[in-house]
């Protein structure tokens, strides 16, 4: 037992916790816990210069790095400000920890504030409680450690997601006696992470009789980390592995077996193949709409195997054959030694022509010498430019979905983007919280002029924290994806998409200490990317490209994925 | 909804501030019908159940109990089987008296339902009634013709038959 501050205990139990960094802007009602960072702690605070830009930032870290991560906001618009972040690591199961000040609950100098409408009071707490997987708030010393640690404990284990933390100010600043444990108090808590052995069998019997097998990796499987065991299944079933948008970086994407994204705006061979598949294997993959598309035909020949962490999941949006609640890694690992037992080593020879087939025919890249800057030639060439292990997030839109056709993920956690919320201003924070996270890697964003636009102070948080990533601005001065809905769907009738007088996006960058340069033609973009990877800190390039530019093909509202189409 | 019907679920939640926020919030959010919920104590003084009627069909139900059992402060759930249950609802009704004659009548359902009379004044009674809902709907159908002033059902709650309880171990 020793006597300390709460703020005081809300930092050592971080500590416990291995936390380094911390992305937050103070305010009044978290001031104790800003001063008990002062000094005596080996925990980094990095200054924000908008909440959003924080919880964003700490998602970026948690994604690239896996561990969790952690921001803080002051009490009222610091804790609002961090909602839609927090939504966003919600819907994407990243574990990210939420610390929010409170008005005092009760306290000897302070009269009881909560519930009263006090000055920067909301209620985080009522307000969070659908976007999070639990939230806290501590009545009194004694329940911090306690309250860090099972914080901690949910935000990581079973399907990660947030978890907020929201500390009165009365408490933080009172003194106590404190007892560091490793107690997690969460009796209605216990995830499954061992797969049903029945289940198994079950799903060994389809897989085993199938001809036509496809794998579809989601999230999950990076956040288990199951990559290996997922190019294991693929070569026992030779069956091709398409992702979700989500799972982009999961398996190699220019492995031979690698058929790209599906949905949407997915690759239309993985689309294709989909269709034609008679069994399918989906892990970590909640089946979201932008992914199936019109759900009747979404595989509409295939028995369906459904492996996924979160119970809740399964028979949601997609009737399964056989679903298993598992952890990913693990489910893959027992279902490839009941399955290596079954299957008979007889070669899908048409299968495998057919992959080969479709992916010659369907695919979107070119392999012609790129002359004018399309986003499909400059994410083709960005490629070639990064290392493998480089890190990409992007912003939510046109550059997103590029990105996700043209730019191949080759390794896992290497591909950071707003996937379930659709986040505008997720990219750059994003690409600043994984820098950190991975300081020897090369990182970089890929953006739309009016999703930067939205998060671009964090410039100044980059050059302050000295924090270099290369931010790449596909600028098209229209808000492309909505514009292109507007030119498909409502007959060119545009509407509040013309982002008119936006700013030079070169001065924009000077005017922060970063550096800012244009590009018009592939070999200077070339030059660009080359400079901005050597560069000690952040790069801006402004890439002109065309307003009308699509992402195609795509599949119509309401449409299968067969009912891909490249015109309209 | 086809097949949709009244389904009673039962769940043991943490004893703690903004539990039945967190539940009654996921109804609303994943637009699940609340038909009835009661609250109350359970044999563990750091667990409450809490009952709640919906009207759902089976792949609905499937979702309410595995997005109940996510919730954190959810320590178990279940539906329970219509076959071996045993639900049980109060209601208080406040009935117009307007002559003795119509007095008398009204003690006499009182008596064939098991109610209670638990208030008396001169133009009306206070009736306590406890039973299954359908016993309950047939009561205050006879009741409309003397005229219902007020009424509080308190909603149902329930428990499965047999030695089995809702599995709060995993």
């Amino acid at each position: 037992m020793t006597k300390t501050t709460g703020a005081k205990a809300l930092i050592e139990s971080l500590e416990h916790q291995k936390v380094d960094t911390i992305f937050g802007i103070l305010g009044g009602a978290i001031l104790p816990v800003y001063d008990a960072l002062c000094g005596n702690t080996n925990i980094r605070h990095i200054l924000a210069r908008h909440e959003q830009g924080a919880v964003h930032a700490a998602e970026g870290y948690a994604r690239a790095s896996g561990r969790p991560g952690v921001c803080m906001a002051t009490s009222g618009p610091g804790a609002t400000n961090l909602v839609t972040g927090i939504a966003n690591a919600y819907m994407d199961s990243s574990p990210v920890i939420a610390l929010t000040g409170q008005v005092p609950s009760t306290g000897v100098n302070t009269s009881y504030m909560i519930g009263r409408d006090a000055f920067q009071e909301a209620d985080i707490i009522g307000i969070t409680t659908p976007i999070t997987k639990a939230n806290y708030q501590p009545r009194s010393v004694a329940e911090i450690p306690t309250t860090v640690n099972t914080a901690f404990y949910i935000a990581t284990t079973g399907r990660p997601g947030p978890v907020l933390i929201d500390l009165p100010k009365n408490v933080q600043a009172e003194v106590a006696e404190v007892e560091y444990t490793t107690q997690v108090v969460a009796r209605g808590y216990n995830p499954t992470v061992d797969p049903d052995l029945a289940q198994v069998a079950a799903a060994v019997e389809i897989l085993a009789d199938a001809e036509r097998p496809i794998i579809l990796a989601g999230g999950g499987t990076i956040i288990a980390g199951a990559s290996d065991e997922l190019a294991q299944m693929s070569e026992l079933l030779m069956a091709p592995i398409a992702t979700t948008f989500m799972g982009k970086g999961a398996f190699p994407e220019n492995y031979p077996y690698s058929v790209g994204c599906i949905g949407m705006h997915g690759n239309p061979a993985a689309n294709r193949l989909m269709s034609e598949s008679d069994a399918l294997l989906a892990i970590g993959t909640r089946f979201s709409d932008r992914a199936t598309a019109n759900t009747d035909s979404f595989c509409p020949n295939a028995k369906k195997i459904h492996v996924d962490a979160d119970p809740a999941e399964i028979g949601k949006n997609i009737d399964v054959d056989i679903p298993i609640v598992g952890d990913a890694k693990i489910t893959l690992r027992v279902l490839h030694a009941a399955l290596s037992q079954k299957l008979s080593k007889k070669e899908k020879t048409e299968w495998k022509k057919r992959v080969r087939e479709v992916k010659e025919k369907l695919s979107p890249l070119t392999n012609e010498v790129p002359k004018n800057v399309t986003p499909k030639a400059l994410l083709t060439e960005l490629r070639k430019l990064l290392p493998n292990d480089a890190i990409v997030t992007t912003e939510v839109g046109q550059n997103q979905m590029w990105s996700a056709l043209y730019f191949k993920a080759l390794k896992p956690r290497t591909f950071i983007s707003s996937g379930g919320l659709g986040t505008m201003g997720f990219g750059f924070p994003a690409s600043l919280g994984a820098k950190v996270a991975c300081p020897d890697r090369a990182v970089v964003d890929i953006a739309g002029d009016g999703s930067f636009l939205m998060t671009e102070n964090m410039l100044a948080t980059s050059i302050t924290e000295d924090i270099p990533v290369t931010v790449i601005v596909l600028n098209n001065s229209v808000l492309g994806m909505v514009a292109q809905w507007q030119r498909m769907l409502y007959k060119r009738r545009y509407m509040a998409v013309n982002l008119g007088k936006s700013p030079d996006f070169v001065k924009l960058a000077q005017s922060y200490g970063a550096e800012g340069t244009r590009a018009g033609s592939i070999p200077e973009f070339q030059a660009a990317i080359k400079k901005a990877l050597k560069s000690k800190v952040t790069t801006v390039i402004d890439v002109p490209i065309g307003s009308e530019e699509d992402v195609v093909p795509f599949v119509p509202p309401g449409c299968g994925l067969p009912q891909q189409r490249g015109d309209y | 909804m086809e097949n949709a019907k009244t389904r009673v679920v039962s769940a043991i939640v943490e004893n703690k501030p903004g539990v039945l926020h967190s539940v009654a919030n996921l109804f609303r959010r994943r637009n699940f019908n609340i038909e009835s919920i009661t609250v109350g104590a359970t044999e563990d003084k750091e667990l409450s159940r809490i009952t709640i009627t919906v009207n759902a069909d089976e792949k609905t139900l499937d979702q309410v109990v595995k997005q109940l059992d996510k919730l954190v402060d959810v320590v178990g759930v279940t539906e329970l089987d219509p076959n071996s249950i045993v639900t049980r609802e109060l209601a208080l009704v406040k009935i117009n008296v307007p002559s003795s004659k119509e007095r008398s009548d009204i003690i006499n359902c009182v008596q064939v339902f098991r109610g209670r009379i638990v208030d008396v004044s001169p133009e009306s009674l206070i009736v306590e009634i406890t039973g299954t809902p359908d016993k309950i709907d047939a009561f205050l159908n006879l009741m409309k013709m003397f005229g219902i002033i007020e009424l509080a059902r308190t909603g149902i709650t329930a428990l499965a038959r047999g030695a089995r309880g809702v599995n709060i171990d995993d």
